[in-house]
């Protein structure tokens, strides 16, 4: 079984986030980078699956050779081969094109995307590779087991789990659940090693253009200081939740 | 030209996120000077909508679309907007949502921007707000020509009734052919989920132990509230991973939060950033979610609460 894992190269969440060029641009100055925490979990799933369906396990990212790093982890973690789609990662659409394009030239019979990516938290490529392709798509994917040809998923909903089958090929968006945050693999020496040897290739883009562009960001404004109250004054507590929060 | 907004219901009730779909489904089409429509799947109740100002409310009665499938629903949202001359399609942010407006906007090629948090900034070009970076920032997102996909994140629009005495059609779309079949729901019941919830009682490990959720759940039962936790309660084992909110959790966006026992790291942070109203109940005055915090009492957990709920009782 062909397995395609797409990766995103986020910042890791304790870095400061800050914009530059005029506020239209993420200012990654010091910023540490890390593999997207949903497609830890998934690839983490796809390196068991290595042995239970005999898979062969492809790693992908769409961006500049900054990326290259947290994709010679995934080879560290056990994936047996990685692709960069050399391009800057625009928008979700554009993205999600690319790797459309190549899945056109290798028919992978699982992609694994994580649910969102913890930058843009858009949680749209997977769907709109899934749509683009007219493959089988379920998120929120918390279970997956596949025998020959048939995929059994549980996708977690609102207040519990629905569980649906499908015919691969298939799309999932994973989280935490298809595997624990106990199972996630730190990489040995051994695999460091072994990951030198594992080919990288860079294929040139297609360039498609975006649908969507970030004109401006900019930071919540500063929050007042918090208003305390006494433990033996609750009822004010009350009264301000009440009347000026409005909230209950 | 026209907003169409897709109205999620379950068991014949419509969702409070479909409600504010609808809001703001209609709030966009007054500023773009067009009509909106509600597109609604096996549900027989029509009169609710009229009150959000629905200009037509379309309905799909078959029994092929009983359970939600992403597929066969996106298909036949396609085929709607393409009657209908739709130019923008209005979702809300629940997991079901999301799901069909990723496959939707690559079935339709059309461009998407999910967590939006205000109504378009300018019309043309076409600029929304939305959340990005865990909500620890905001971007302002130009969205080109063409069909446009937008879900509007929870709580962040609000429910405005302004009544419309929509007209009512039914629709009929193409059978769609899928090999994906749903086997099995397995819900929790009785309790309000985090997604759906307009307050939320999180609590952490200043908790103690599982034994001591007994004064979270009176508090949540009191306030109509959904129960979370922290990480680690979760991953110890004290509460299910269902409740677990954060950074590799669930996001909250409810009205009010309050948090109790929880120090306020920042992949906690992270979850639950784009809630509204923040209650910290801590005994360390230099927690650090405090900082996040609107409203704080510094004090032992074991006998705030209890009080608190006590207090609240008597209000009713
Ligand atoms: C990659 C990564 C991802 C993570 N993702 C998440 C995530 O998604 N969600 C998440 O929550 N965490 C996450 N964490 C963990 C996070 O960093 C914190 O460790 C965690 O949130 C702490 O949980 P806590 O506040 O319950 O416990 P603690 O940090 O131990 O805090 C307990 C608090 O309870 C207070 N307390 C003690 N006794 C009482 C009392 N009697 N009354 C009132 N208050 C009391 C203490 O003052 C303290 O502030 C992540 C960490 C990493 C590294
Ligand atoms: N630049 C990228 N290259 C490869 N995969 C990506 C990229 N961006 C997003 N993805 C995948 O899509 C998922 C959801 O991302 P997003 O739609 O940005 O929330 C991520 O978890 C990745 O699996």
């Amino acid at each position: 079984m062909n397995i395609l894992v797409c990766i995103s190269n986020v910042p890791d969440t304790t870095s400061k986030i800050n914009f530059i060029e005029n506020d239209s641009k993420f200012d990654s100055n010091g910023v540490q980078y890390i593999i997207n925490p949903n497609d830890e979990f998934g690839l983490t799933k796809a390196v068991w699956m290595k042995e239970s369906n005999a898979a062969n396990v492809t790693v992908l990212t769409v961006g500049d050779q900054s990326a290259e790093t947290i994709l010679r982890k995934c080879l560290a973690i056990g994936a047996d081969k990685a692709v960069r789609i050399d391009c800057d990662a625009n928008d979700a659409y554009s993205v999600a094109k690319e790797i459309e394009a190549h899945c056109q030239s290798i028919n992978y019979d699982l992609i694994i995307c994580g649910r969102e990516s913890i930058d843009y938290n858009g949680g749209l490529v997977p769907g709109l590779i899934a749509g683009l392709l007219n493959y089988n798509f379920v998120t929120n994917c918390v279970s997956l087991e596949i025998t020959d040809s048939k995929a059994t998923c549980a996708r977690e909903i609102s207040g519990g789990t629905e569980i649906s089958e499908c015919e691969i090929p298939l799309v999932i968006g994973s989280q935490k659940g298809l595997v624990e945050e106990s199972d996630l693999i730190i990489p040995n020496m051994r695999g460091i090693m072994m990951a030198r040897q594992k080919p990288l290739e860079v294929l040139e883009a297609k360039n498609i253009s975006a649908k969507t562009s970030d004109k401006k960001f900019h930071k919540p404004e500063a929050k007042s200081e918090v208003k305390l109250v006494k433990p033996d004054e609750l009822d004010k507590l009350i009264d301000l939740l009440e009347n000026e929060a409005k909230v209950i | 030209m026209g907003v169409l907004v897709y109205i999620e219901s379950e068991e014949n009730k419509y969702k409070k996120t479909a409600y504010e779909a609808l809001s703001y489904g209609k709030a966009l089409a007054d500023k773009m000077g067009v009509k909106v429509s509600g597109l609604v799947f096996n549900c027989s109740d029509t009169d609710s909508l009229k009150k959000y100002g629905a200009d037509k409310i379309i309905t799909i009665d078959n029994s092929d679309f009983e359970k939600f499938s992403s597929k066969k629903y996106s298909h036949a949202l396609a085929e709607v907007i393409k009657s209908e001359n739709s130019s923008v399609v209005i979702l809300s942010s629940s997991a079901d949502s999301k799901f069909l407006g990723a496959h939707l906007s690559g079935i339709t090629d059309s461009s998407y921007v999910s967590n939006v948090v205000g109504i378009p900034e300018s019309i043309s070009p076409f600029v929304v707000k939305r959340t990005c970076f865990t909500n620890k920032a905001f971007s302002s997102t130009e969205m080109i020509d063409g069909l446009r996909i937008i879900s509007v994140s929870s709580n962040s629009f609000g429910m405005i009734e302004s009544f419309n005495d929509s007209t009512v059609e039914s629709f009929s779309p193409e059978k769609v052919n899928s090999n994906q079949r749903t086997i099995k729901i397995e819900k929790e019941t009785g309790s309000i989920t985090i997604a759906d919830a307009d307050i939320v009682v999180s609590a952490g490990r200043g908790l103690k132990g599982p034994e001591n959720w007994e004064m979270i759940e009176s508090l949540a039962d009191t306030l109509g509230a959904a129960t979370a936790c922290s990480k680690p309660v979760s991953d110890m084992g004290w509460r299910p991973h269902s409740e677990h909110v954060g950074q590799t959790g669930k996001p909250v966006s409810s009205n009010l939060y309050i948090a109790i026992g929880i120090s306020g790291a920042i992949q906690h942070l992270a979850g639950i950033n784009s809630s509204k109203v923040k209650v910290v109940i801590n005994s360390d005055p230099e927690a650090p979610f405090f900082k996040a915090a609107d409203y704080g009492v510094v004090g032992d957990a074991f006998e705030v609460i209890p009080e608190l709920i006590e207090k609240l009782k008597d209000r009713k």
